[in-house]
Protein backbone atom coordinates (compact mmCIF):
# COMPACT_ATOMS: atom_id res chain seq x y z
CA UNK A 1 0.00 0.00 0.00
CA UNK A 2 1.02 3.09 -0.85
CA UNK A 3 0.99 4.56 2.32
CA UNK A 4 1.04 8.41 1.04
CA UNK A 5 -1.97 7.69 -0.41
CA UNK A 6 -3.63 7.75 3.44
CA UNK A 7 -1.21 9.86 5.46
CA UNK A 8 -3.06 13.17 4.02
CA UNK A 9 -6.36 12.09 4.89
CA UNK A 10 -8.79 10.09 2.87
CA UNK A 11 -10.56 12.83 1.05
CA UNK A 12 -12.29 11.86 -2.19
CA UNK A 13 -10.00 8.73 -2.38
CA UNK A 14 -11.72 5.18 -2.20
CA UNK A 15 -10.42 3.59 0.71
CA UNK A 16 -10.27 -0.09 0.10
CA UNK A 17 -11.11 -3.31 2.16
CA UNK A 18 -7.16 -4.00 1.45
CA UNK A 19 -6.15 -0.59 2.98
CA UNK A 20 -7.95 -0.88 6.13
CA UNK A 21 -6.58 -4.44 6.53
CA UNK A 22 -2.72 -3.58 6.38
CA UNK A 23 -3.46 -0.75 8.35
CA UNK A 24 -5.10 -2.82 11.26
CA UNK A 25 -2.05 -5.71 10.89
CA UNK A 26 0.35 -2.56 11.39
CA UNK A 27 -1.46 -0.85 14.33
CA UNK A 28 -0.03 -2.07 17.74
CA UNK A 29 -2.53 -3.55 20.49
CA UNK A 30 -2.30 -0.56 22.88
CA UNK A 31 -3.72 1.82 19.63
CA UNK A 32 -6.62 -0.18 18.63
CA UNK A 33 -7.47 -0.77 22.25
CA UNK A 34 -7.54 2.94 23.26
CA UNK A 35 -10.01 3.38 20.52
CA UNK A 36 -12.19 0.79 20.61
CA UNK A 37 -12.30 1.69 24.26
CA UNK A 38 -14.32 5.32 23.69
CA UNK A 39 -16.39 3.66 20.37
CA UNK A 40 -19.64 4.05 21.16
CA UNK A 41 -22.35 1.49 20.39
CA UNK A 42 -19.88 -1.79 20.47
CA UNK A 43 -21.86 -4.53 18.41
CA UNK A 44 -22.08 -8.06 19.24
CA UNK A 45 -20.61 -10.72 17.48
CA UNK A 46 -19.74 -14.30 17.43
CA UNK A 47 -16.79 -15.92 16.82
CA UNK A 48 -16.42 -17.80 13.84
CA UNK A 49 -12.85 -18.58 14.38
CA UNK A 50 -11.43 -17.59 17.80
CA UNK A 51 -8.31 -15.83 18.09
CA UNK A 52 -5.46 -18.03 17.24
CA UNK A 53 -1.39 -17.62 17.53
CA UNK A 54 0.79 -18.85 14.79
CA UNK A 55 3.65 -17.74 11.94
CA UNK A 56 3.65 -17.13 9.19
CA UNK A 57 7.01 -16.71 6.57
CA UNK A 58 7.97 -13.10 5.54
CA UNK A 59 9.16 -13.87 1.89
CA UNK A 60 11.02 -11.28 0.17
CA UNK A 61 12.62 -10.23 -3.09
CA UNK A 62 16.39 -8.46 -3.42
CA UNK A 63 15.83 -5.34 -5.53
CA UNK A 64 12.41 -6.42 -6.03
CA UNK A 65 13.00 -8.45 -8.94
CA UNK A 66 15.72 -11.82 -7.80
CA UNK A 67 13.90 -15.35 -6.86
CA UNK A 68 11.66 -15.20 -3.55
CA UNK A 69 13.52 -16.25 -0.68
CA UNK A 70 12.35 -16.78 2.95
CA UNK A 71 13.14 -13.73 5.27
CA UNK A 72 12.20 -14.95 8.63
CA UNK A 73 9.46 -16.04 10.67
CA UNK A 74 6.79 -13.26 12.43
CA UNK A 75 4.30 -14.34 15.05
CA UNK A 76 1.02 -13.44 13.44
CA UNK A 77 -2.75 -13.78 15.85
CA UNK A 78 -5.90 -14.37 13.41
CA UNK A 79 -9.31 -14.10 14.21
CA UNK A 80 -12.62 -14.26 12.40
CA UNK A 81 -16.06 -13.18 14.09
CA UNK A 82 -19.34 -12.12 12.73
CA UNK A 83 -21.81 -9.51 14.25
CA UNK A 84 -25.12 -9.56 14.50
CA UNK A 85 -26.15 -7.99 11.61
CA UNK A 86 -24.20 -10.80 9.65
CA UNK A 87 -21.21 -8.65 8.15
CA UNK A 88 -18.16 -11.13 8.58
CA UNK A 89 -14.41 -9.71 9.32
CA UNK A 90 -11.04 -11.11 9.27
CA UNK A 91 -8.21 -9.82 11.48
CA UNK A 92 -4.77 -10.58 10.93
CA UNK A 93 -2.28 -8.87 13.64
CA UNK A 94 1.25 -9.07 13.91
CA UNK A 95 1.80 -10.11 17.90
CA UNK A 96 0.43 -12.53 20.18
CA UNK A 97 -2.47 -10.58 21.23
CA UNK A 98 -5.46 -11.96 21.12
CA UNK A 99 -7.59 -9.20 21.74
CA UNK A 100 -5.89 -7.39 19.54
CA UNK A 101 -6.81 -9.61 16.44
CA UNK A 102 -10.40 -9.70 17.75
CA UNK A 103 -10.87 -6.29 17.50
CA UNK A 104 -9.05 -5.94 14.09
CA UNK A 105 -12.11 -8.86 13.35
CA UNK A 106 -14.77 -6.85 14.36
CA UNK A 107 -13.39 -3.28 12.86
CA UNK A 108 -13.18 -5.09 9.95
CA UNK A 109 -16.31 -6.39 9.91
CA UNK A 110 -18.01 -2.84 11.09
CA UNK A 111 -16.22 -1.16 7.89
CA UNK A 112 -18.25 -3.27 5.56
CA UNK A 113 -21.39 -1.94 6.98
CA UNK A 114 -23.79 1.06 7.49
CA UNK A 115 -21.26 2.23 10.12
CA UNK A 116 -18.48 2.46 7.77
CA UNK A 117 -17.64 6.20 8.06
CA UNK A 118 -17.75 6.49 12.10
CA UNK A 119 -15.41 3.43 11.59
CA UNK A 120 -12.64 5.39 9.46
CA UNK A 121 -13.12 8.68 11.25
CA UNK A 122 -12.73 7.37 14.59
CA UNK A 123 -10.41 4.01 14.02
CA UNK A 124 -8.80 4.15 11.07
CA UNK A 125 -7.72 7.45 10.96
CA UNK A 126 -6.47 8.19 14.17
CA UNK A 127 -4.33 4.33 13.59
CA UNK A 128 -2.92 5.83 9.95
CA UNK A 129 -1.63 9.12 11.66
CA UNK A 130 -0.05 7.27 14.69
CA UNK A 131 1.63 4.95 12.10
CA UNK A 132 2.32 7.91 9.46
CA UNK A 133 4.13 9.04 12.78
CA UNK A 134 6.34 6.35 13.64
CA UNK A 135 7.51 6.07 10.38
CA UNK A 136 8.60 10.20 9.93
CA UNK A 137 10.08 9.70 12.92
CA UNK A 138 12.19 6.37 12.13
CA UNK A 139 13.19 7.74 8.83
CA UNK A 140 14.18 11.32 10.86
CA UNK A 141 16.00 8.95 13.08
CA UNK A 142 17.94 6.74 10.38
CA UNK A 143 18.33 10.16 8.66
CA UNK A 144 20.48 11.46 11.00
CA UNK A 145 22.60 8.77 11.27
CA UNK A 146 23.22 9.10 7.05
CA UNK A 147 26.68 8.94 5.70
CA UNK A 148 28.18 10.15 2.88
CA UNK A 149 30.75 8.55 1.21
CA UNK A 150 33.46 9.89 -0.97
CA UNK A 151 36.78 9.01 -2.14
CA UNK A 152 39.88 10.94 -1.52
CA UNK A 153 42.75 11.19 -4.20
CA UNK A 154 45.67 9.33 -2.53
CA UNK A 155 47.60 10.68 -4.78
CA UNK A 156 50.05 7.35 -4.72
CA UNK A 157 49.98 7.40 -8.45
CA UNK B 1 -18.50 -15.77 -0.42
CA UNK B 2 -21.09 -16.46 1.65
CA UNK B 3 -21.05 -16.73 5.43
CA UNK B 4 -21.74 -20.53 5.43
CA UNK B 5 -17.98 -21.03 4.29
CA UNK B 6 -17.24 -19.70 7.87
CA UNK B 7 -19.79 -21.39 10.24
CA UNK B 8 -19.44 -25.19 11.30
CA UNK B 9 -15.88 -25.58 12.44
CA UNK B 10 -14.95 -27.14 15.60
CA UNK B 11 -16.77 -25.12 18.80
CA UNK B 12 -13.64 -25.58 20.69
CA UNK B 13 -10.89 -27.33 18.01
CA UNK B 14 -8.49 -27.93 20.51
CA UNK B 15 -10.74 -31.16 22.15
CA UNK B 16 -13.01 -31.67 19.40
CA UNK B 17 -9.81 -32.05 17.36
CA UNK B 18 -8.41 -34.31 20.01
CA UNK B 19 -11.72 -36.52 20.39
CA UNK B 20 -12.06 -36.69 16.49
CA UNK B 21 -8.65 -38.08 16.01
CA UNK B 22 -8.57 -40.37 18.43
CA UNK B 23 -11.85 -41.76 16.37
CA UNK B 24 -10.56 -41.65 13.59
CA UNK B 25 -7.28 -43.24 14.80
CA UNK B 26 -9.82 -46.36 16.35
CA UNK B 27 -11.15 -46.61 12.72
CA UNK B 28 -7.95 -47.10 11.03
CA UNK B 29 -6.51 -49.59 13.79
CA UNK B 30 -9.79 -51.38 14.75
CA UNK B 31 -10.81 -51.97 10.41
CA UNK B 32 -14.57 -52.44 10.73
CA UNK B 33 -15.91 -51.23 13.96
CA UNK B 34 -17.74 -47.79 13.74
CA UNK B 35 -17.37 -45.28 15.57
CA UNK B 36 -19.33 -42.02 16.25
CA UNK B 37 -17.51 -38.71 15.54
CA UNK B 38 -19.37 -34.88 16.14
CA UNK B 39 -18.57 -31.58 16.02
CA UNK B 40 -18.32 -29.83 12.56
CA UNK B 41 -21.37 -28.97 10.53
CA UNK B 42 -20.02 -28.62 7.01
CA UNK B 43 -21.87 -27.54 3.85
CA UNK B 44 -24.61 -30.38 3.03
CA UNK B 45 -23.03 -32.00 0.56
CA UNK B 46 -19.98 -33.59 3.21
CA UNK B 47 -21.23 -35.50 5.73
CA UNK B 48 -20.62 -34.35 9.74
CA UNK B 49 -18.12 -38.08 9.50
CA UNK B 50 -16.42 -36.47 7.05
CA UNK B 51 -16.29 -32.93 7.32
CA UNK B 52 -15.00 -33.92 11.10
CA UNK B 53 -11.77 -35.65 9.28
CA UNK B 54 -11.24 -32.78 7.21
CA UNK B 55 -10.95 -30.53 10.14
CA UNK B 56 -8.80 -32.92 12.05
CA UNK B 57 -6.08 -34.41 9.28
CA UNK B 58 -6.30 -31.68 6.46
CA UNK B 59 -3.96 -28.47 6.29
CA UNK B 60 -2.36 -26.84 3.77
CA UNK B 61 0.33 -29.15 3.20
CA UNK B 62 -2.37 -32.04 2.07
CA UNK B 63 -3.59 -31.23 -1.05
CA UNK B 64 -7.99 -32.88 -1.13
CA UNK B 65 -9.45 -33.79 -4.34
CA UNK B 66 -13.23 -33.22 -4.27
CA UNK B 67 -15.21 -35.77 -6.37
CA UNK B 68 -18.13 -34.36 -7.95
CA UNK B 69 -20.86 -35.03 -5.47
CA UNK B 70 -19.07 -32.64 -3.28
CA UNK B 71 -17.45 -30.07 -5.43
CA UNK B 72 -19.06 -27.06 -4.78
CA UNK B 73 -18.31 -23.83 -4.32
CA UNK B 74 -20.08 -23.81 -0.65
CA UNK B 75 -17.81 -26.92 0.15
CA UNK B 76 -14.40 -25.57 -1.45
CA UNK B 77 -14.86 -22.06 0.62
CA UNK B 78 -15.58 -23.82 3.86
CA UNK B 79 -12.23 -26.20 3.29
CA UNK B 80 -10.10 -23.63 2.50
CA UNK B 81 -11.42 -21.22 5.66
CA UNK B 82 -11.52 -23.77 8.09
CA UNK B 83 -8.06 -25.77 6.88
CA UNK B 84 -6.55 -24.05 4.08
CA UNK B 85 -5.95 -27.15 2.20
CA UNK B 86 -5.59 -26.96 -1.92
CA UNK B 87 -8.40 -28.30 -3.92
CA UNK B 88 -6.62 -30.54 -6.61
CA UNK B 89 -6.85 -33.30 -9.37
CA UNK B 90 -7.31 -37.14 -7.64
CA UNK B 91 -3.46 -37.83 -9.06
CA UNK B 92 -2.21 -34.95 -6.72
CA UNK B 93 -3.98 -35.56 -3.72
CA UNK B 94 -3.64 -36.76 -0.52
CA UNK B 95 -6.95 -36.96 0.20
CA UNK B 96 -10.10 -37.29 -1.59
CA UNK B 97 -13.92 -37.46 -0.93
CA UNK B 98 -16.74 -38.60 -2.55
CA UNK B 99 -19.06 -41.09 -2.88
CA UNK B 100 -17.21 -44.96 -3.91
CA UNK B 101 -18.84 -44.80 -7.14
CA UNK B 102 -17.37 -41.58 -8.20
CA UNK B 103 -13.81 -42.98 -7.05
CA UNK B 104 -13.32 -45.63 -9.94
CA UNK B 105 -10.94 -46.53 -11.09
CA UNK B 106 -9.28 -46.14 -7.56
CA UNK B 107 -5.64 -46.13 -9.24
CA UNK B 108 -6.34 -42.42 -9.75
CA UNK B 109 -5.52 -42.03 -6.39
CA UNK B 110 -1.61 -41.87 -5.47
CA UNK B 111 -1.08 -45.29 -4.37
CA UNK B 112 2.62 -44.68 -2.69
CA UNK B 113 5.89 -45.89 -4.29
CA UNK B 114 7.78 -49.21 -2.75
CA UNK B 115 10.39 -46.24 -0.71
CA UNK B 116 7.49 -44.71 0.28
CA UNK B 117 4.50 -46.70 0.77
CA UNK B 118 3.10 -43.73 3.10
CA UNK B 119 2.56 -41.06 -0.36
CA UNK B 120 -0.42 -42.42 -0.89
CA UNK B 121 -4.13 -41.43 -0.79
CA UNK B 122 -6.87 -41.80 2.05
CA UNK B 123 -10.11 -41.83 0.44
CA UNK B 124 -13.21 -40.08 2.77
CA UNK B 125 -16.32 -42.41 1.47
CA UNK B 126 -19.25 -41.14 1.40
CA UNK B 127 -22.07 -43.95 2.48
CA UNK B 128 -25.81 -43.73 3.05
CA UNK B 129 -26.10 -46.15 5.76
CA UNK B 130 -22.88 -48.28 7.87
CA UNK B 131 -23.81 -51.49 9.33
CA UNK B 132 -21.71 -54.54 11.05
CA UNK B 133 -23.09 -56.66 8.12
CA UNK B 134 -21.89 -57.81 4.78
CA UNK B 135 -18.23 -57.96 4.06
CA UNK B 136 -15.95 -60.38 5.68
CA UNK B 137 -12.87 -58.37 7.43
CA UNK B 138 -9.95 -60.25 8.33
CA UNK B 139 -6.43 -59.16 9.45
CA UNK B 140 -4.55 -56.47 11.42
CA UNK B 141 -6.66 -55.27 13.99
CA UNK B 142 -9.25 -57.77 14.03
CA UNK B 143 -9.42 -61.08 16.18
CA UNK B 144 -10.98 -63.21 13.94
CA UNK B 145 -13.62 -61.62 11.42
CA UNK B 146 -15.61 -58.29 11.25
CA UNK B 147 -18.38 -57.77 8.74
CA UNK B 148 -18.80 -54.12 7.47
CA UNK B 149 -21.42 -52.95 4.64
CA UNK B 150 -19.08 -52.30 2.24
CA UNK B 151 -20.44 -51.20 -1.27
CA UNK B 152 -18.44 -54.30 -2.76
CA UNK B 153 -14.88 -56.24 -2.19
CA UNK B 154 -13.26 -56.72 -5.95
CA UNK B 155 -12.19 -53.41 -5.72
CA UNK B 156 -10.60 -54.04 -2.00
CA UNK B 157 -9.31 -57.04 -2.26
CA UNK B 158 -7.16 -55.54 -5.63
CA UNK B 159 -6.12 -52.88 -3.32
CA UNK B 160 -4.91 -55.30 -0.44
CA UNK B 161 -3.36 -57.29 -2.98
CA UNK B 162 -1.18 -54.41 -3.39
CA UNK B 163 0.17 -54.38 -0.07
CA UNK B 164 2.12 -52.40 0.54
CA UNK B 165 1.15 -49.73 -2.23
CA UNK B 166 -2.58 -48.82 -2.15
CA UNK B 167 -4.94 -46.62 -0.92
CA UNK B 168 -6.88 -46.47 2.93
CA UNK B 169 -10.43 -45.96 3.10
CA UNK B 170 -12.93 -44.28 5.43
CA UNK B 171 -16.41 -44.30 5.35
CA UNK B 172 -18.87 -41.85 6.89
CA UNK B 173 -22.40 -41.98 6.90
CA UNK B 174 -23.53 -39.25 9.08
CA UNK B 175 -21.57 -39.22 12.51
CA UNK B 176 -20.61 -42.48 11.90
CA UNK B 177 -16.91 -43.79 10.36
CA UNK B 178 -15.37 -46.80 10.27
CA UNK B 179 -11.59 -47.31 8.51
CA UNK B 180 -10.50 -49.67 6.00
CA UNK B 181 -7.13 -49.47 5.87
CA UNK B 182 -4.84 -51.76 2.90
CA UNK B 183 -3.60 -54.55 5.21
CA UNK B 184 -7.00 -55.68 5.58
CA UNK B 185 -8.24 -59.16 3.73
CA UNK B 186 -11.96 -58.65 2.63
CA UNK B 187 -14.11 -61.82 1.17
CA UNK B 188 -17.73 -62.02 0.37
CA UNK B 189 -19.68 -61.85 3.74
Amino acid sequence: MNICLVVYGFGDMEIERKDWMSILAKSTAAEVDALWSVLANRPEYTFLRSPEIGGVMVRGRMGATGDAFNLGEMTVTRCSVQLVTDEVGHGYVQGRDRNHAERAAVVDALLQGPRQQEILDQIVTPLVQSQAQRKSEKLRKAAATKVDFFTLVRGED
Amino acid sequence: MNSNAFTGGFAAPPQDGAFAFRAIMNAIAKPGLIFEIDGAQPPKELSCAAGCVILTLCDPDTPIALMSSCDTDDVRNWITFHTGAPIVSPAKAHFAAGTWDEMHPLVQFRQGVPQYPDRSATLIIECDDLQNVGATLRGPGIQDTRSLSLPETGAFQQNAAQFPLGVDFLFCAGTRIAGLPRTTQVSEG
